[in-house]
């Protein structure tokens, strides 16, 4: 490697996290560790219903029996759960009505990350839910929604307003017995956002929720319900900030998707979560589980993922295509750097008849991280003329990172066609050449390199995310991404 | 998951089987036999058989397979066998050296350790562990993993015979090594094969391994065969797989390789009630070659499963694998390629690829090509495919008269013929091509006897087919 690649290389490691501020805003939390009593505390804390505190409960007692999962490509120390605060909300002292009653703090720390609520409302059309420290604090664009007849608010003003709705879907995709981190989720969520999409409606804006951990010592565990009823549409985008801490910090969510008859959800995530410093000191620790459920026929449901951020991501958000020609995408670019574990990939199920799923992810790993690609197709019996195709590449920069590759494939039909194909391999010396020659830079000729490698992926991003996505490849691998 | 009472009782029953042995059949062992026995038999009964609960065995359930009533013999005992009659095995033109091993023993044809005149040693492994304790101190059991799994501890516990092969330096062998294992018991039989297989320096060797039962009585073969191949040896190594449907075989293969050496270990599946291949290929030397390939076809409710870990552990090292396999009836199988590529092991390239043809809704395959890499320059790429027989190749055949039979087997062997047209050895390739159209045309798995023993040199087998209309 020549010495210029060395000096990108050099660089890369050294990049910093450009979201790592910590906004002073007063936040009221609940004692440290979990009983059935923080359990109580949350759900009177959120004033909630009687079948919200038996689910709590009941997730919580199956929590308690479970063991960890450790299958994952992924070496971090104990999570002690009794040393984290599961619930911490920025007090307010009452209801909002439009954005100048927002903390001017908040608002601050949403313009710091580029995401000016006011601006969002007034130029972009995009609505949007802010999400501190597992409180929903702003929903903008209500008005224009609920003409629709949509519903997208905090999770738990629909657990107040729309129980019956809340009810029916709530752990319908992803069960609190699904696994270890959902079964904690279920037990201590706080809050997070609800989508309803009503029959026949095209939603006329792009909805977005953003997530921010502020306070120390905290957990994150919000909750995500979509639900698209017949021939609705929607695009919904994620993104995730968290402050520079020195100690870890837990995040695990839930997302679930319902799509019913022609019904379409497109899901976009940006996940810039606080990755640790060089030496792997502090950041997040990312478990979450994703998971969409095609359940009409010709209902489609797409991910698209960028994953920057994280110490650990633990990652694999699915579609199961339980309708008649229905469709799940997943389409995914991951970066790992410094000492940044990721373990992230998708999981295609397929039952209904002529089901189709494509995969295709990018992993990217530099510095001395791991990035692992794990993933699932599995086609039941009755799923006739299923299709899926993935294709998992993987890049290296760098002779002290790892890439994997671990995708199962499970087929119990005879007229379904699976294919999958996957390569690793690093920027060629060639390609390198060939850009050097024609004047361009070394640095920017890796950049060009990547972006175009990770190109499909971004060219699924909505307009707003797609910029904000390469931006982020940019802080993520800095110096080498042009 | 519950693990079965009586798997429970076949566990307890081969750890006592041990400790009964210690003091009459192995009382001969040297100490440090004595040693790997003790240490292995300890790992067995803390770890019992594998369950679908350990991720490399979920696709494989040997629940089933562990509760008939085995037996173990200690002591061979051929009388009463028509020994030529079982042995009658020879591919035609192919002349071979022929190692023989009825119910996990060498049957005593000749000596039972021979020397042939350019110094390879061939022969009985008990004999060897007599004989040549030196040769075999330095091999035996010192394989990567092989102290991980908890069935070749059980072979490593328990094992008493097997075969034996040492090539000396600079030997190249013309005339290849046949191994044939035949199970023929009255009794349902665990057996318990050891095979060591060394090639020095610059030494060459064909090895075809034959496994195959010829009752109709259940058996569980767990065979380890440690395969150490030096500086810029060369070793062609075919299994033919063909066991009853009551019967199984769980097959460890763990290879060594040095600099510039050159190994290709090709697995052909035909027929069995439970087959697993569990291939360890580590690559130790620069310039080191693998090429790791196999055909499966299964029917009934057969279940195959191939394990294929290859270990790319210095620089400058290729490896190459391919399966392909035919799933009909309710048969089932299961592929996982794993390889590792470490650190320092710059310049790998490394292919993997399973292809499956599933013929009905009641087969399944799981198939997961696994690739762990830490080093960045290298390529190394994988793929998989679950399908169908191709339409539109069906249609051509079909427009020019063929019967859909005839086509559809035509197209079956034409998939499988990738795989077989690596076979190096002339004569061998054609009886495989033979064996696989009969397996396709389902007369293979009617025979009673061994595969090789139904040769008729006279008559080609052929489809049915006007090649002049295509």
């Amino acid at each position: 490697m020549s010495k210029e690649d060395n000096n990108i290389l050099d660089e890369i490691t050294q990049s910093e996290y450009k979201y790592g501020f910590v906004t002073d805003i007063e936040t009221e939390t609940a004692p440290k560790g979990l009983t059935e009593d923080t359990i109580r505390f949350i759900s009177a804390k959120k004033k909630e219903p009687e079948f919200m505190l038996e689910f709590r409960l009941k997730a919580f007692r199956h929590w308690q029996k479970m063991m960890e999962p450790n299958w994952a490509h992924l070496n971090y120390p104990k999570i002690d759960y009794q040393d984290i605060i599961y619930y911490a909300a920025p007090k307010q002292k009452k209801e909002l009505e439009s954005l100048d009653q927002v903390d001017p703090e908040l608002l601050d720390t949403f313009n710091k990350l580029g995401i000016s609520l006011d601006e969002q409302k007034r130029l972009s059309g995009v609505a949007v839910d802010a999400v501190v420290d597992s409180v929903s604090v702003k929903t903008t664009f209500q008005d224009t929604l609920s003409k629709h007849g949509i519903i997208f608010c905090a999770f738990s003003e629909a657990v107040q307003n729309h129980p019956e709705l809340v009810r029916k879907y709530m752990g319908t995709v992803v069960p609190y017995t699904d696994n270890y981190f959902a079964a904690l989720n279920s037990a201590v969520f706080s809050d997070g956002s609800f989508c309803y999409i009503p029959k026949g409606v095209r939603c006329p804006l792009e909805l977005s929720t953003y997530f921010r951990i502020n306070a120390a010592n905290t957990g994150q565990f919000e909750r995500t319900l979509i639900v698209a009823e017949d021939s609705s549409y929607v695009s919904y985008m994620e993104g995730c900030t968290a402050p520079m801490r020195d100690e870890n910090q837990l995040h695990a969510a839930i997302v679930e998707i319902v799509a019913l008859d022609n019904a379409e959800v497109k899901y976009s995530t940006v996940q810039n979560w606080y990755p640790g410093d060089k030496n792997g000191v502090g950041g997040i620790y990312n478990f979450v589980t994703k998971r969409g459920i095609c359940k009409g026929a010709n209902s489609k449901i797409s991910w698209t993922q960028v994953e920057t951020g994280s110490a650990i991501t633990w990652k694999y958000p699915g579609c199961i295509l339980m309708g008649d020609n229905s469709v799940g995408e997943f389409y995914s670019v991951a970066v790992t750097n410094n000492r940044q574990q990721a373990d992230t990939g998708s999981k295609m199920i397929h039952i209904g008849k002529n089901s189709k799923s494509t995969i295709i992810s990018k992993g990217i790993s530099a510095g001395k991280s791991q990035n692992s690609y794990r993933g699932l197709v599995k086609v039941t019996r009755r799923a006739e003329n299923a299709r899926n195709f993935s294709q998992c590449d993987s890049l290296l920069l760098g002779d002290r990172c790892g890439a994997h590759t671990f995708p199962y494939i499970e087929s119990d039909n005879k007229s379904s066609v699976i294919e999958h194909e996957a390569t690793t391999s690093k920027i060629s010396d060639d390609q390198l050449f060939y850009c050097n020659q024609r004047g361009i830079e070394t640095e920017s000729a890796i950049g060009l390199i990547v972006n175009g490698y990770a190109k499909e992926v971004l060219n699924q991003l909505p307009m707003e995310f797609a910029v904000e996505a390469q931006k982020l490849l940019q802080i993520t691998l800095e110096g080498s991404v042009g | 998951m519950k693990i079965s009472e009586k798997q429970i009782e076949l566990q307890q029953k081969l750890v006592n089987l041990y400790k009964d042995y210690q003091l009459d059949v192995f009382a001969g062992d040297r100490a440090c036999i004595v040693d790997q026995r003790m240490q292995s038999i300890e790992f067995f009964e803390k770890k019992g058989f594998p369950t679908i609960n350990e991720e490399k065995w979920r696709g494989t359930n040997l629940t089933e397979a562990l509760s008939k009533n085995y037996q173990h013999i200690a002591h061979p005992n051929h009388a009463g066998k028509d020994l030529e009659k079982l042995f009658q095995c020879d591919v035609h033109d192919f002349d071979t050296d022929i190692l023989s091993l009825l119910n996990g023993y060498v049957v005593n044809g000749g000596a039972a350790l021979r020397t042939l005149d350019n110094g390879t040693i061939i022969g009985s492994m008990s004999e060897a562990m007599k004989h040549m304790p030196e040769l075999v101190d330095k091999y035996y059991g010192k394989s990567d993993k092989i102290q991980e799994q908890s069935l070749s501890a059980l072979n490593t516990a328990l094992a008493q015979d097997g075969i034996f092969i040492y090539v000396p330096d600079n030997v190249e062998l013309r005339k290849a090594i046949q191994l044939v294992s035949i199970i023929n018991h009255d009794d349902n039989l665990f057996v318990q094969i050891r095979n060591l297989i060394v090639l020095g320096k610059n030494s060459k060797l064909q090895l075809l391994q034959c496994d195959d039962t010829t009752n109709h009585k259940s058996s569980f073969n767990n065979s380890v065969t440690e395969i150490f191949v030096d500086e810029g040896a060369n070793l062609d190594h075919y299994k033919l797989q063909n066991i009853n449907n009551d019967s199984s075989l769980v097959n460890a293969i763990y290879i060594k390789q040095e600099a510039n050496s050159n190994v290709s270990t090709n697995a052909i599946t035909l027929n069995g009630g439970l087959l697993r291949n569990n291939v360890f290929v580590k690559l130790n030397g620069e310039g080191a070659h693998a090429d790791v390939l196999g055909v499966y076809l299964m029917d009934r409710k057969q279940h195959v499963d191939n394990q294929i870990f290859i270990d790319h552990a210095v620089p400058n090292c290729t490896s190459n694998e391919l399966f392909k396999g035919i799933l009909d009836e309710e048969a089932s199988g299961v592929f996982n390629g794993y390889i590792l590529v470490r650190k320092d092991a710059q310049q790998t390239n490394a292919f993997q690829n399973n292809n499956n043809i599933l013929l009905t809704d009641t087969a399944s395959i799981d198939t997961k090509p696994f690739l762990e890499i830490y080093a960045d320059d290298v390529k190394c790429s994988h793929g998989a495919t679950i399908g169908q027989l191709d339409e539109e190749a069906m249609f051509y055949l079909r427009s020019r008269g063929i019967t859909e039979d005839n086509a559809r087997m035509l197209l079956m062997y034409a998939f499988a013929a990738d795989v077989i047209n690596h076979i190096s050895i002339d004569p061998l390739r054609n009886r495989i091509d033979d064996m696989v159209k009969k397996r396709l045309r389902g007369e293979l798995s009617i025979c009673d006897t061994c595969v090789l023993h139904c040769s008729n040199p006279e008559q080609e087998v052929e489809f049915n087919i006007d090649l002049s209309k295509i």
